[in-house]
Formats: C-alpha cells, sequence, structure tokens
C-alpha cells in the first residue's frame, strides 16, 4: 500500500457510516462503486490503448519501418557520364565538363507551381527555361528531378542557398555538358548532343534524367547508344524537409563507352586550312582500309552550341544560309561527279569487252547523235585517242562513243561496284547515296529516257549524282581493286571494331589489266605532259599520284553562246559556275591513301580542285607517323605500319 | 443556497488554521504521488531533450523550470483546506469564466482556433483552467448537494448549467476536444455524486441525435479532422499527414525502439509537432513499445493512485475533487495517446507533464495540488457550517 495512514487520525475500516457527518457520509457507497467501476473502466481503456499501441509497434511495425525507411530516403536516379570521343592520336573531340544545375525533386514539395514561382524571383527564367520547364512537368515522376535551370553561375548559387528554407525540394548539382574542344573542325563528323524532347521521353523513360542528352548529328547521333551509358541510382537520406542529410546506397551507373576515330585531327585541321573560305569538301581515305583520315565539309558551325538548346535567332542564321553550314556536304551533297566519273564509265566498257584499251575514237571536238550536238570541252577537239589518251586528256568525245557503246545499264553497274550509288556504311546520319539512273529506273520515276541521257552520263553529267565520300571511296576501289568501303569508328572502349581490321575488303569484280588501263590513265592526267591537271603534280620525291579532274556544270550551256568560241565559265555569276572536283590516289605504285574534294562553284577541276588535293595528299604523306602513336597502340599491333614513303616524306 | 458570505469563512479559516502545524501538514502530503509526479515529468524531461536534437534547449530546460514552480505551487495548493478550497471555488470558477469569455473577444489565433490568452508576457490557455474550476465547483454544488436530494432532478439543473457553460465557451472558440473533455469531468462528477440511474438514462439516450446537430455545426477544419481521421491516406501530405507520420514512427520503433536520441522519424523532422502534442511517438519510436508501454502503465498508476485517494477522502468534498482531478488528468492521457495512435481524430490534446507547453502543465500541477490537498484533509469529517445552518 502505497499510502501512509497516520495513525493519528481514524482509519477508514474504523469509521463506521453512522459515526459520520450526514454530509460527509452523503452517498459514499454509492460513491466508492462508481468510482470503482470508473477505475476499472479506466483500466481497460488503459489496457486497450496498450493493446493498440502493441498492434501498431510489434504487428504492423515490419510494414511501417518500410514505411519510415521510404519516409526517410529518396531514391534518384542519376544520369551516366556520355562517353569520350578521340581521334586517332588520342586527341578529345567530344568530352563533358561539369554544370551546376538546380533541380526540384517534385516529391519534396506539395506546391510545385508556387515552387518554380519563387525560384524565378531569385535566379531569373528566360522564356526558353520556362517552356523548357512547362514540358518537363507534364510527364513528371516521382523519383524523377525536374530541372529548372543549368549553367549557374556562382552568384545564382549563393542565392539559392540563402533562400534554400522557402524553396523546399529544391536543390543544386553538378551534372556535364558536352564540349567539343575542336569545335567547328569535327562539327560534321563528331555531331552534337541536345537535350532529349518528348517523344525521346516516351521512348526511353531515363531521358527524363537531368543531365541526359541525345546524339543529334553525326556519331553522336549514330553511336549515342553505345556513348549513352546506363544511369545509376543514389539513395539519399533526407530530412522531412528534403534536405540531404546522408547517403545511403549508391549503385553507380555505366558510364558510355570512349570511342576512338579513324580521324586524324591535325590532319583534318590541314584539310579545312586547305580548303579556306570556299564551300567545299574534301575527304582523306586510307584506301587499304577504309578508314576515313579526314572529313572536312566548309562551312561548320559549333556544335557547342545545341547542348543548351540553339536560340531561335542562332538556327534562323544557319537556315536562311545559302552555305549550309549544318550539312555535311561530304556525305549529303550530291553532285554531279562530271569528268571524274569517266574512270568508271571507261571500266564498264572494258569489263563489259565493249571497247577495248587500245580502240580509238575520233574527236573532232563535237559529236552529233540524233540531230542534237554534244561538245567536246575542248572545241578544237582531240583527234584519234585510246582509251588512256581519253582518259588523260579527259576527252568528252571519246567517251560519249564509249558511253553509248556499252550502254547505260553497264555504267550503272559499275558504278555501283565503285560505290557510288550506295550509303557505304559510314558511321554517320543523313548519309545519302549517289544516283546513276537507268531507263528502267527513270521509267519507274514516270520519265522517259532518250540517248542524250546516255551520252551526258558518259561525262558524269546530266542525271549522274554521287557524294564526295563516294569519290574518295571510288578512287580508293580504283587503286586498290578492292571493294573498300569507308569507316570512321576505329576503337571501341580501346579495342579495334571489326570493320577497322584491314583487308577484309573482297575484290571487285575487274580484271587486273583493265584496272592498269584506268589508273594508268589516271597517271598521265596529272604526270604527263597535256594532261588535264599538271597542278596535281606531287613535289615528294619518289611519289607519284594519280588522279582524275572534274568540272561539273550546274547550267547547260546554251549552244550559241558555246559556238560564238567566247563562252568562258569564270564570266559566269558565281552561283552558275561548275563545280571543280578531283579525284585522286597515291602513291601510284602502291596505293595508300585516296582523297576526293569538291568545291562548288569552283569552276575547273584542274585548276581548283587538283592543286588542293595534291597539297592534301602531300600534307597526308607528310603527316609524321611518330605523332600518332599516343593512346591506341597500347597493347596492341599497331593497326598501320609506316610504310616507304612516309619515311620518305619525313626526310624530306 | 449555500451561505458563502465571506466574513464568516474567513472567521472559521482564521480559528481552524493554527490547529494544524504547517510541519504536520507537509508530512501529510502524500509523497510517494509527487515522486510519481516527478517521475512522469522526468520520462517528458527526457523526451524533450531528444526533441530539441539531443538539446536541453530549447525544450527540456525551460519545462524543467517550469516544473519546479509546478511543484511549489503544488505543495502549496495541497495545504489549503477543503474549506479554502471551496471558499475560493466560486470565485475562481467566475474568473475562468471571463477568461473563456475574453479569449473568445481576443485571444490569439493558433491553428485556426482561439485558444490562447497573453497574460503578462506568457500565454496562458483558459480552457486548461476552466477544467479545474469546473472540478472544484461541482464538488462544492454537490458537497451541499448530498446524494439523497439528487432524487430531485430539479437539483441537477444548476450543476449543469455550470457544466455547459464552460462546454459552450470552449466550443465556440473552438476546441471540440478540451470541450468535450470539460463536458466528460462534469458528466464523472454526476455520475459519482449519485445521479440516479434513470436520470442518467435519460440524459444519454438522446446523445446520439444531439452528436448528429453538433457534427452539422462543426467547423470545416474540425469536420476536416475527422474525415481525414476515418480516411487519412486520401490527403497523405495534408491533414492526414501527421497521422500517418505518427504511426509510421511507431512502427518503426518496434518492440525495443530504434534507441535514445536515434529515431530517425523524429530526429529527421519527419514528426510533426513531436515537443507538443505527438511527443508519445517520440517516446514509442525511441523506446519502443517497452518504452511507450512503460510510460501507459505510469499514466495509469497515477490515474489509479488519484482515484484511491479520492476513495480514501472521508469527506464528500474532497472525493469529488479527487476523482474529478484523476478523471481530467486521465482523459487527457487518453484523448492524447488515443490521437496519437490514430484512434481518435487529432485535436490539439497535450499529453499532461510530458508535452512541452506552460499552461498545461501548470493548470495540471495545480490540480494535482487540490488531489494532495483531498489526501492532506482526507479524514476531516468536514461537517461545515452551512451544513447546520441549512439542516
Amino acid at each position: 500500500m502505497i499510502f501512509q495512514r497516520p495513525s493519528s487520525f481514524k482509519t477508514f475500516e474504523a469509521s463506521s457510516p453512522s459515526k459520520e457527518s450526514e454530509r460527509g457520509a452523503s452517498g459514499r457507497g454509492v460513491f466508492t462503486r462508481r468510482a470503482l467501476l470508473m477505475m476499472a473502466v479506466q483500466v481497460g481503456v488503459l489496457g486497450t490503448l496498450a493493446h493498440r499501441l502493441y498492434n501498431l509497434q510489434a504487428v504492423q511495425g515490419e510494414q511501417l519501418r518500410a514505411l519510415a525507411r521510404r519516409n526517410r530516403t529518396s531514391k534518384r536516379l542519376i544520369a551516366p557520364a556520355r562517353g569520350p570521343l578521340y581521334d586517332r592520336c588520342g586527341v578529345l573531340l567530344a568530352g563533358s565538363r561539369p554544370n551546376w544545375r538546380a533541380l526540384l525533386m517534385p516529391e519534396e514539395t506539395t506546391d510545385i507551381g508556387a515552387v518554380i514561382e519563387r525560384f524565378a524571383s531569385i535566379v531569373p527564367l528566360d522564356e526558353r527555361d520556362h517552356a523548357r520547364i512547362e514540358r518537363d512537368r507534364r510527364h513528371l515522376r516521382r523519383y524523377v528531378p525536374l530541372t529548372l535551370k543549368e549553367f549557374l553561375s556562382w552568384d545564382d548559387m549563393a542565392r539559392i542557398g540563402l533562400n534554400a528554407p522557402t524553396l523546399p525540394g529544391v536543390l543544386v548539382d553538378v551534372g556535364s555538358t558536352r564540349e567539343y574542344p575542336l569545335k567547328e573542325l569535327t562539327a560534321h563528323l563528331v555531331g552534337y548532343v541536345a537535350p532529349p524532347n518528348e517523344k525521346d521521353v516516351q521512348k526511353d523513360g531515363t531521358f527524363a534524367l537531368p543531365g541526359m542528352r541525345v546524339g543529334r548529328a553525326g556519331l553522336e547521333q549514330t553511336q549515342d547508344e553505345r556513348l549513352r551509358g546506363h544511369p545509376g541510382s543514389v539513395e539519399m537520406e533526407v530530412n522531412a524537409v528534403g534536405r540531404v542529410v546522408g547517403e545511403v546506397e549508391r549503385t553507380e551507373g555505366l558510364p558510355g563507352n570512349t570511342l576512338g576515330l579513324s580521324l586524324d585531327s591535325a590532319l583534318q585541321a590541314q584539310v579545312r586550312d586547305r580548303l579556306g573560305e570556299r564551300i567545299a569538301s574534301a575527304v582523306v581515305m586510307d584506301c587499304r582500309n577504309g578508314e576515313v583520315m579526314a572529313m572536312v565539309s566548309t562551312p561548320s558551325f559549333d556544335p557547342s552550341l545545341f547542348d543548351s538548346g540553339v536560340s531561335h535567332a542562332q538556327w534562323n542564321s544557319w537556315m536562311s544560309d545559302s552555305r549550309t553550314p549544318l550539312v555535311d556536304k561530304a556525305v549529303s551533297g550530291l553532285y554531279p561527279p562530271g569528268s571524274t566519273f569517266k574512270p568508271a564509265v571507261a571500266m564498264a566498257a572494258l569489263s563489259s569487252g565493249s571497247v577495248s584499251p587500245e580502240e580509238r575514237f575520233t574527236c573532232p571536238g563535237y559529236y552529233d547523235v540524233g540531230g542534237v550536238r554534244f561538245h567536246c570541252w575542248n572545241r578544237y577537239g582531240h583527234g584519234s585517242i585510246n582509251m588512256r589518251q581519253g582518259l588523260k586528256y579527259s576527252c568528252d568525245v571519246y567517251f560519249y562513243q564509249v558511253a553509248r557503246r556499252c550502254g547505260i545499264d553497264a555504267i550503272h553497274q559499275a558504278g555501283g561496284t565503285f560505290g557510288l550509288t550506295g550509303k557505304l556504311g559510314i558511321e554517320l546520319p543523313h548519309v545519302r547515296a549517289g544516283s546513276i539512273p537507268t531507263p528502267a529506273m527513270r521509267r519507274k520515276q514516270g520519265f522517259h529516257w532518250n540517248g542524250g541521257d546516255t551520252i551526258n552520263a558518259g561525262i558524269g553529267q546530266g542525271l549522274v549524282q554521287v557524294t564526295p565520300l563516294a569519290l574518295a571511296t571510288y578512287a580508293s576501289r580504283l587503286a586498290t581493286g578492292r571493294l573498300v568501303t569507308p569507316h570512321l569508328l576505329r576503337t571501341v572502349e580501346h579495342s579495334l571494331v571489326p570493320e577497322a581490321e584491314p583487308g577484309l575488303f573482297g575484290k571487285m569484280p575487274f580484271t587486273a589489266a583493265h584496272l592498269d588501263v584506268v589508273k594508268g590513265g589516271m597517271f598521265a592526267v596529272v604526270n604527263e605532259p597535256q594532261g588535264t591537271a599538271p597542278a596535281a603534280r606531287l613535289t615528294l620525291p619518289g611519289i607519284k599520284m594519280a588522279g582524275k579532274t572534274g568540272s561539273a556544270q550546274v547550267r547547260r550551256v546554251p549552244r550559241a553562246l558555246r559556238e560564238s568560241g567566247h563562252f568562258n565559265s569564270m564570266n559566269l555569276p558565281w552561283e552558275y559556275r561548275p563545280h571543280a572536283l578531283f579525284i585522286c590516289f597515291a602513291p601510284y605504285d602502291n596505293p595508300r591513301y585516296a582523297v576526293s574534294v569538291v568545291v562548288e562553284h569552283g569552276n575547273a577541276g584542274a585548276t581548283e580542285a587538283a592543286p588542293l588535293a595534291a597539297r592534301i595528299m602531300t600534307d597526308t604523306l607528310l603527316r609524321n607517323p611518330a605523332e600518332r602513336t599516343p593512346f591506341s597502340r597500347e597493347g596492341q599491333s599497331p593497326p598501320v605500319a609506316p610504310s616507304e614513303h612516309e619515311s620518305h616524306g619525313k626526310s624530306s | 443556497m449555500p451561505d458563502l458570505t465571506v466574513p464568516r469563512a474567513a472567521r472559521r479559516f482564521l480559528r481552524e488554521e493554527p490547529k494544524l502545524k504547517l510541519f504536520s501538514l507537509l508530512l501529510r502530503i502524500n509523497w510517494i504521488f509527487v515522486l510519481l509526479i516527478c517521475l512522469l515529468a522526468g520520462v517528458g524531461y527526457g523526451a524533450l531533450y531528444s526533441a530539441g536534437g539531443g538539446k536541453p534547449v530549447p525544450f527540456a530546460e525551460p519545462q524543467l523550470i517550469r516544473f519546479g514552480f509546478g511543484v511549489l505551487m503544488m505543495i502549496v495548493v495541497a495545504l489549503l483546506s477543503p474549506r479554502v478550497l471551496r471558499l475560493l471555488s466560486v470565485p475562481i470558477y467566475i474568473l475562468s469564466i471571463l477568461m473563456l469569455g475574453l479569449v473568445l473577444k481576443m485571444g490569439h489565433v493558433g491553428k485556426g482556433a482561439e485558444r490562447w490568452i497573453n497574460m503578462g508576457g506568457f500565454q496562458f490557455q483558459p480552457s486548461e483552467f476552466a477544467k479545474i474550476a469546473l472540478v472544484l465547483i461541482l464538488a462544492t454544488w454537490f458537497h451541499r448537494v448530498g446524494r439523497e436530494k439528487l432524487g430531485n432532478p430539479l437539483r441537477l439543473i444548476v450543476p449543469a448549467l455550470l457544466v455547459l457553460l464552460p462546454v459552450i465557451l470552449v466550443l465556440k472558440e473552438p476546441n471540440l476536444g478540451t470541450a468535450s473533455i470539460v463536458g466528460m469531468i462534469g458528466a464523472s462528477l454526476f455520475f459519482v455524486a449519485g445521479m440516479r440511474w434513470w436520470q442518467i438514462f435519460v440524459l444519454v439516450a438522446p446523445i446520439p441525435f444531439l452528436g448528429n446537430f453538433v457534427y452539422s455545426h462543426l467547423h470545416d477544419y474540425q469536420k476536416a479532422r475527422i474525415d481525414t481521421f476515418l480516411h487519412p491516406e486520401h490527403d497523405p501530405l495534408g491533414a492526414g499527414y501527421n497521422i500517418i507520420q505518427s504511426k509510421i514512427a511507431l512502427g518503426s520503433g518496434g518492440i525495443w525502439g530504434e534507441g535514445y536520441l536515434h529515431g530517425s522519424q523524429g530526429q529527421l523532422n519527419f514528426l510533426p509537432e513531436k515537443q507538443t502534442d505527438f511527443i508519445f511517438t517520440m517516446i514509442g519510436e525511441e523506446w519502443g513499445y517497452a518504452g511507450g508501454v512503460a510510460v501507459i502503465v505510469l499514466l495509469g498508476v497515477i490515474v489509479l493512485s488519484g482515484m484511491v485517494m479520492a476513495l480514501r477522502c472521508r469527506n464528500r468534498f474532497g472525493r469529488l475533487v479527487g476523482l474529478g482531478i484523476s478523471v481530467d488528468f486521465f482523459l487527457y492521457c487518453v484523448v492524447n495517446l488515443s490521437m496519437v495512435m490514430g484512434v481518435i481524430p487529432v485535436g490539439g490534446v497535450p499529453l499532461p507533464l510530458i508535452s512541452y507547453g506552460g499552461s498545461a502543465m501548470l493548470t495540471m500541477m495545480f490540480g494535482f495540488g487540490l488531489l494532495l490537498s483531498t489526501w492532506v484533509y482526507r479524514d476531516d469529517l468536514d461537517l461545515g457550517t452551512d451544513q447546520q445552518h441549512s439542516s
């Protein structure tokens, strides 16, 4: 008994009701009964509460503990690092640099709109930010943070930190932004990335992660899956207002693959400098294994502008530029090949057996067929010439007759064998295939075929269209006799991709003797007197180059003007001047590199494209192999052994 | 009507008081009960220490100082004789009603309800005080009107009005939780005072209809509380948040708890009002079911001790005061615990002596003082002069 009972007072038992006052006793029995009843109820109620507590803590404990864990942790997906791109020498072409950005965790705030409004009053958001936030809010997910603003300055971050209590769910973290150190030099090849659009997000939810980028051009686009990697996740311990107080678990994402290109960025820069202000494209290929060493299309653009989203003004200026800076002319530009097509026509004739190498055709300067007169570029004519001379002088009349003899189908077939009509499998988007239409194809398109079309095709005019990359491939195939295909991707995660292994290409269905006749003609073009491209002669000792000029008309020359004898295409307005083309390979006796150059409206291949090609070829041959070493050679056999001419080049 | 004219009462006080020496009075205080109170306050100190993030400020230390004052006040009140208390009951009741009226006029609005009054720098909740005042005035009334006279229902009208007045005023604040506690204290005193069972039946039968009527006149936020109590998952981040978080925190405590100062939900501020209404959740999370049950047992022992002290008292006034205070304390505990465990809707009722807060603690200590006073004067037969006067 915890209650003391002082003896000086009467005990409860001793005091009989009769002795107590009426007032003191009044209802005491009733009081005691009812108070005892209430005590029983009280014990019952407290017992029930204890039971309820047991239910909550012991029985449902496990389940509620799980809720508590979810309460105090916040799972967040983290965007994987996008893989870098290197050139063949280990020069960084595309990398990442830190990007401080403000994110909003949707699960940690109840009123997203209000938080965004308050954020906008602290860090100014422009129209494009608002539009992007609106777009992102539409497919908001609980665990995917909403990007409020990227590329925060220190001032922005300080302001956000200062106002953190009024911005529940807002946090600053570091992501990465894509960086292209060589900027416009490799823009067409490497391409660019841009924030994913709604379609991407629907396709793959991981695109909704802040900092995710999707390749929109070049290798960034075609190799997107390799470069993207896989997202990781991090489980953070957060308090009630969403402030991170610790990290519970972290699953690292898989970064994207490191890709190595066959490109030689130093050579690329030299080629770009050679082309200068011209609107032109040039392709340098290793004609033995198809590696693209340089591929330039001018003018170019700065790809890093796309990462944060291109402004309308910038976009409009690109789109209205008649020089089409965004288009990679090397793979998307279609040009009539002009006279550079003549070796293919010659091969068609030789392989179909319709013309022998020594058969002579007479060129009086023109060729009449069906009442139409086709002119030779030389209105005085070339006389009676064989195939080698036909190529050397680039005689149009010779090839008019050869084309008529062997027929358009044989030309189409030979052109296809040389890769002029295919997409060639290079790792670039928007690659356009050239075309050498046949009567059957034209009929399908609803056009009539007339004899003149075949004759025009004989000199690569009219309906024939090819890309500069196809021209380089064509030159490589002529040089090696093999079905070389171009490719840019050389290594993935530092190991060679199968396509980069040399010597995999099958032989073309042409005899070596026939090929030698055509190659001999191309040798004569450059190296013999009266060849069309003496300007393309190499000055390097012991190395000879073979090539073929081309001047492709973009506009028909009126007959009257031509017959007046005063026609000079240099007098035409710039946009009507012929394109200047040149294809070549070197060294002639052991071909290593093939080059194609196309200068838009360059007027004449012999004067404009040929010297350029010769300089580019010289640059290529002189590239010091020792400078190419840094990164891909470790643990691997060098895919390209330095050969004689390179050591020549070094010593000269 | 009881004659409470001051001169006679004062004369009696002066005549009788010297008989009991101060020291012997102090000795007769139930010190074991005081120890239990201190134990409870100790639990509160520990919990507030944890709620403050493992620091004595801002909760634990001020509360301890208040408790010190409370103990002093409790002992002073415990020494007052039933006669003095009866003498004081009327002015105290009138004062409490005035304050309730005042709080409606100019009260400080806290969380959508007018409950607080500013009294010289510190805030005061008159509804807490009204409960004690009601216990005193009802005990005085039923002391004078014996069980026998209650057979006449007219004798119940005045005490019923004494109950209804504060209930209505508190409801107007509006504070549904405290109003119902005030009503239940009144009902308990009616019950033990010796109401006839038929009278009880007549009063209880219409309650369901009355309840319907009251619900239709509730404020929106009160209705929202009832609705979210019934369906807390409908609005997990809004009004249902408190209940859900409280249950989650309790559940994560398990049988043995997460350890003192290591309750994740409380320490990470997921628990709302963890230092006031939801302090028990914090205890449950950190000490587990073991700690929670220990606190419930301690509360139960205090309640039953109070009830036993009331039973032991030999004068009707003391019995009624003792029981009223015990029931007040009990209802406080039950309403708070039920609320925290999601049994009844959330409604601003603290856990006495554990929750952080001044006026609840001080009024409760005042009540315990009254309870101890009934113990000190338990054997006082207290015939009272007015009894002789009226008989």
